[in-house]
């Protein structure tokens, strides 16, 4: 009997020491997110101000280092490009996917590929759009749209893994009670599947957008660093996290003020399109 | 057109089945739609094409391996191996994996089997906020708050384990374990979200069966769940490891940039990806240079592609996956 009890206290003490140890774990990986948003925050507001988000960076060695006016309107511009580019292509390859390709060889193929390109590091994309689109000097050097195509190779797959799964979802018997009433099939497409599964596509692509807008490497040589604002796409354009690498390499104390003011912005833009998109996650009637 | 033969006609036409006029359309969007998806493949082979031919003069004066195993990168001899790059990439994202994937593991197991039910979609999604943050941001809470805060505690482990190899010395500020410690923060998520999800396809009955027999939840965990999603988990932390090995501004930021092979784990070094962004500026002008950062970027593909079609192979052949689907085809809520 003693026995028995003594077994049961050991395993029990063990089951207690994993538990705690796994917990343990999770805490370390919130101590990182906790102290990151708390220094950001602390450091970051600091810096915000009026005149921070209404002036351009100066560029002066000494004296007002300027804003990040520049900065949020190129990040908005690029991404916003990014998104109309791979937004369309990506829910095109995903129809294509689930209802014409299906588990053919090329559409298994293609799916392969899409999954590799999630894990191109995304410097790589930058330095392929460097090659074929800065060196060849088609419209000039650095473009704004030319981070753009950058930012939508990398947000592409992205769009259209989630954008597959949630079609797939889309039941069956709907496309059959659509077939069987006499519409064609692309009408099938746009009047019955889209629409059932616009909830988690539009989440798909919130992601996309969230991840594409924190994406520093593959703009730093496609668009590149500047300080004036820029409403034109054709010219080198500045972008928040471009701006915050260029003033953290810089080492100056107000610069790197400046450098926590906008990356609260921009961790703050990112998260907001992150819960955007838990919120049409929420209310998709597909899952 | 089947239809025709069987259905009745008028003028000459088939009355079921539509006028060629009214079926392009539905042609249009069905080659449209492949013709994307086949370019999408054609993009990914063109890619590869270009990036090889701009990287050749790099492979032309110091050959393949010349260029990748030679201990010497030295930009103003115009000599160009990239060695300690490729090995500081090796020990950052090794440094990463030490670190990140046990404490990923813990964190899906917990979320998983011991966190009370309502909490576990917010923790879940908590983790998963790691992955928002920028890649920059990291690098700049790195540079400014990790480095400073853990250098005392990195002299003092450095003083009294220097007998431990790969340790010892002077702590350099930005080094290959603080890279690794933050590339270690920034797989957690992925890593942590794929082990979810395999732990997720570990049939309930297995679970139930091993508590029934008296296990206690740590016991089932070893017993049914481990064993079960081996494959699934080690895939897991190979695709942790294509992400750290890419992972370019954070470690640019707090790996040191300097292109030698560090004596120890807290000496400064250089990354493949970081070489890239760092030198990019002043290799414009010079072509052996910029060829080779891309023969740079060239290698880091080449070995995150292997990575990656490893860690699927891995996940998707595994017989955790096998098993969960064949489970569901037979209706168990898996």
């Amino acid at each position: 009997m003693t026995a028995i009890a003594a077994i049961a206290t050991r395993r029990r003490r063990q089951d207690r020491v994993a538990r705690g140890l796994l917990a343990l774990g999770t805490m370390l990986a919130l101590i990182p997110l906790a102290l990151i948003l708390y220094y950001l925050i602390v450091k970051g507001i600091g810096a915000w101000s009026w005149s921070f988000f209404t002036t351009d960076p100066t560029g002066s060695f000494f004296g007002d280092p300027g804003g990040i006016k520049s900065a949020i309107l190129g990040t908005i511009e690029i991404v916003g490009l990014a998104t109309a580019l791979a937004a369309p292509v990506g829910i095109g390859v995903a129809i294509w996917l689930v209802e014409y390709g299906k588990s053919n060889p090329v559409a298994t193929a293609v799916r392969y590929f899409i999954d590799v390109m999630t894990g191109v590091p995304s410097i790589v994309f930058g330095l392929f759009i460097y090659i074929t689109l800065v060196l060849s000097g088609i419209g000039g050097t650095f473009a704004g749209w030319k981070g753009a195509v950058a930012l939508a190779l990398l947000a592409l797959p992205i769009v259209t893994r989630s954008a597959e799964v949630v079609l797939v979802l889309v039941p069956d018997t709907l496309r059959e009670a659509g077939l069987a009433l006499g519409a064609p099939r692309w009408k099938v497409i746009t009047r019955v599947v889209l629409p059932a599964a616009l909830p988690g596509i539009v989440t798909g692509v919130l992601l996309a957008v969230a991840r594409a807008a924190g994406e520093t490497a593959p703009l730093i040589f496609t668009a590149t660093i500047v300080k004036t604002s820029s409403f034109d796409l054709g010219a080198p354009m500045n972008s928040l996290p471009a701006q915050i690498f260029s003033d953290v390499g810089q080492a100056q104390d107000r610069l790197v003020t400046r450098a926590w003011g906008a990356a609260l912005t921009l961790v703050a833009l990112i998260f907001l399109f992150t819960t955007l998109a838990r919120l049409f996650a929420r209310r998709s009637a597909v899952r | 057109m089947e239809s025709a033969s069987i259905g009745a006609t008028y003028g000459g036409r088939p009355v079921i089945g539509r006028p060629p006029l009214a079926r392009l359309p539905d042609r249009l969007v069905k080659w449209g739609l492949a013709a994307l998806s086949v370019g999408i493949l054609l993009l990914i082979g063109f890619f590869f094409v270009r990036l090889y031919i701009e990287a050749r003069p790099a492979f032309e004066k110091f050959g393949f391996f010349g260029f990748t195993f030679t201990n010497n990168w030295d930009v103003h001899a115009a000599h160009f191996g990239a060695l300690p790059l490729l090995v500081g990439t090796l020990i950052t994202a090794g440094v990463a994996l030490v670190i990140g994937v046990p404490v990923a593991v813990a964190t899906a197991l917990f979320t998983t089997e011991f966190c009370p039910r309502r909490f576990r979609g917010p923790l879940a999604a908590t983790v998963d906020l790691l992955a928002a943050v920028p890649s920059v941001v990291y690098g700049l809470w790195g540079f400014f708050v990790l480095i400073p805060k853990l250098r005392p505690a990195e002299q003092w482990f450095s003083d009294k384990f220097a007998f431990l190899p790969f340790v010892g010395g002077h702590v350099a500020g930005p080094s290959y374990f603080i890279a690794g410690l933050v590339l270690a923060i920034m797989i957690i998520p992925i890593v942590s979200a794929i082990t979810r999800e395999v732990i997720s396809t570990v049939p309930t009955d297995q679970k139930e069966a091993a508590l029934a027999l008296g296990a206690t939840r740590w016991e089932m965990i070893r017993m049914a769940v481990l064993p079960y999603s081996r494959a699934g988990i080690t895939g897991a932390a190979m695709l942790g490891l294509g992400r750290a090995m890419g992972e370019t501004i954070a470690a640019t930021i707090v790996i040191g940039n300097a292109p030698v092979i560090g004596k120890s784990l807290f000496d400064q070094g250089y990354t493949l990806a970081a070489v890239i962004a760092n030198e990019f500026g002043e290799a414009a002008a010079d072509p052996l240079h910029r060829a080779a950062l891309i023969a740079a970027g060239l290698v880091l593909f080449v070995m995150t592609l292997i990575v990656n079609a490893v860690a699927r192979g891995i996940i998707v052949r595994g017989p955790a996956r096998e098993r969960g689907t064949a489970s569901e085809a037979f209706g168990a809520t898996g």
